[in-house]
């Protein structure tokens, strides 16, 4: 009998030991009043391949992201990581208040959840999560989502075609549609070229001019920005 | 308890008026079956009491009489969905009569008054124990156009008497009043501008969390607010405890 039991209590950990993958639905909202996010990635992965990390410089990877946008070269790090991912589940723009959903498969030893978009109007904020254990036990989880800085461009919070490309300054878009034109540009003294929590934005009360071309009654935010529910099968 | 023993019991009673009759069904000798007499059961409901305090956590912002509203399914508010005309009023002007009117409330309670910065308020609220039991809470930031605070649904059917939960809770908006700040439209004490306006001319008619107000000291020249009515999250602090 003690003996059965014992082989049993063995095999369960076996078994638990193999399920070590998990089943995820996930689910992002914009908590925002006037910020939309560009394209989301959300990736499981090892403790070592985070798609960020406070307090250090972004990846060119990561820069592209939260200046323009653009997911493509995270994507392909975290491929070459072996990161399983969700990448793009609202299909391009997540409004203020829109949710969007996604399910993730992880392989064994991505035990870490990490997600980013940029904020739309910034010069190159992003919304983030950096490392989260994913729990071993089934439920559902709520995370409150911050809104970082990537510290590669000065905020001037001046709206500018054209400048999504890593390294020209300005706001590439404004899709609320809601900004202005003819600021001098805001000048910061924000030193911090690691990746920092978004000090936010300034904006200002005149679309024609001032110095920047965001509203400040439109385009400001608190945290947290968003909010991601995660379901454990 | 007591209650639910004599619903057991009468179940029994039943059950058993129930077997009997079944027995004579099957008996062919023909008996005057006696009358059973079931004495009418009264089951007294069940009431659950819950204390609730609030505390404001903000640097200057009067916070209105919180509303508590208990409710089974359907929240009286949601993120991401466009205000009631009730919580249009409690948000842009602090009343929340029409906001307690909610149809689908079991019970419903406001505070006794408003709050002020580092105050606490205490409110109770009784409801009949039932399966499916949330609780839902708001006010509004004074200064402000149409921000709230509060919590959309709490479910509170599996606290047991003396248990507590303790929530902070964040700023919202609305969505029903543009953000402007002015002494026109600001109704707190620092501009006694109008409360409830039913045009909604805000940039879009959801309740999004708040992006914090502006000031005329930090870039809006028209705004009645200063620096001292900034806040940010979390804005409250409520501790519901189960005392009945």
């Amino acid at each position: 009998m003690k003996t059965s039991t014992l082989t049993i209590a063995i095999l369960l950990a076996a078994a638990s030991q193999s399920t070590m993958a998990a089943e995820l639905d996930l689910k992002v909202t914009n908590l925002t009043k006037g910020i939309h996010f560009t394209p989301l990635l959300i990736t499981a992965h090892n403790s070592e391949d985070t798609l960020f990390e406070v307090a250090t410089e972004a990846s060119t990877a990561l820069q592209t992201m939260a200046e323009g946008g653009n997911i493509a070269e995270l994507v392909a790090q975290a491929t070459a990581a072996g990161s399983d991912m969700a990448a793009n589940p609202a299909e391009g723009l997540l409004a203020p208040a829109a949710s969007t959903t996604a399910t993730l498969t992880t392989t064994d030893g991505n035990e870490y959840l990490s997600l980013t978009a940029m904020m739309l109007p910034t010069n190159d904020g992003f919304v983030g999560l950096n490392s989260w254990k994913i729990p071993t036990e089934a439920g559902t989880y709520t995370i409150n989502l911050n809104a970082y800085d990537a510290g590669t461009e000065q905020n001037n919070e001046l709206v500018v075609e054209g400048s999504g490309a890593p390294g020209t300054p300005g706001i590439p878009a404004a899709p609320g549609g809601d900004a202005g034109t003819g600021g001098t540009g805001v000048l910061s003294g924000d030193t911090n070229t690691n990746i920092h929590i978004h000090p936010g934005s300034l904006g200002d009360d005149d679309l024609e001019a001032g110095n920047s071309d965001l509203s400040n009654t439109v385009h400001r935010w608190l945290n947290p920005v968003a909010q991601l529910t995660v379901t454990v099968k | 308890m007591s209650s639910a023993n004599n619903l057991k019991k009468s179940l029994l009673v039943l059950a058993l008026a129930t077997t009997l009759a079944a027995c004579s069904d099957n008996d062919n000798d023909p008996v005057v079956e006696e009358p059973v007499v079931v004495e009418p059961i009264v089951v007294e409901p069940v009431i659950s009491e819950f204390t609730i305090t609030f505390s404001n956590l903000t640097a200057g912002q009067p916070l209105s009489p919180l509303s508590v509203i208990a409710f089974e399914d359907e929240a009286p508010w949601s993120f991401g969905t466009t205000a009631s005309v009730g919580l249009e009023m409690l948000a842009e002007s602090g009343a929340n009569e029409e906001y307690l009117s909610y149809e689908s409330a079991l019970a419903a309670i406001s505070a006794e008054g408003a709050i002020g910065p580092g105050e606490t308020t205490t409110v109770i609220i009784t409801v009949e124990e039932q399966e499916t039991l949330n609780l839902s809470f708001a006010a509004m930031l004074g200064n402000t156009n149409d921000a709230f605070t509060g919590l959309s649904s709490l479910d509170v059917s599996t606290l047991e008497v003396g248990g507590s939960l303790s929530r902070t809770t964040t700023a919202y908006d609305a969505g029903t009043e543009a953000n402007t700040e002015t002494a026109e439209t600001v109704p707190g004490p620092a501009a006694s501008g109008e409360g409830f306006n039913e045009i909604r001319d805000d940039t879009a008619d959801i309740i999004t969390m708040h992006p914090g107000i502006v000031s005329n000291q930090d870039g809006l020249s028209t705004s009645a607010l200063g620096v001292e009515h900034k806040f940010d999250n979390p804005v409250s602090k409520i501790v519901i405890t189960r005392t009945q």
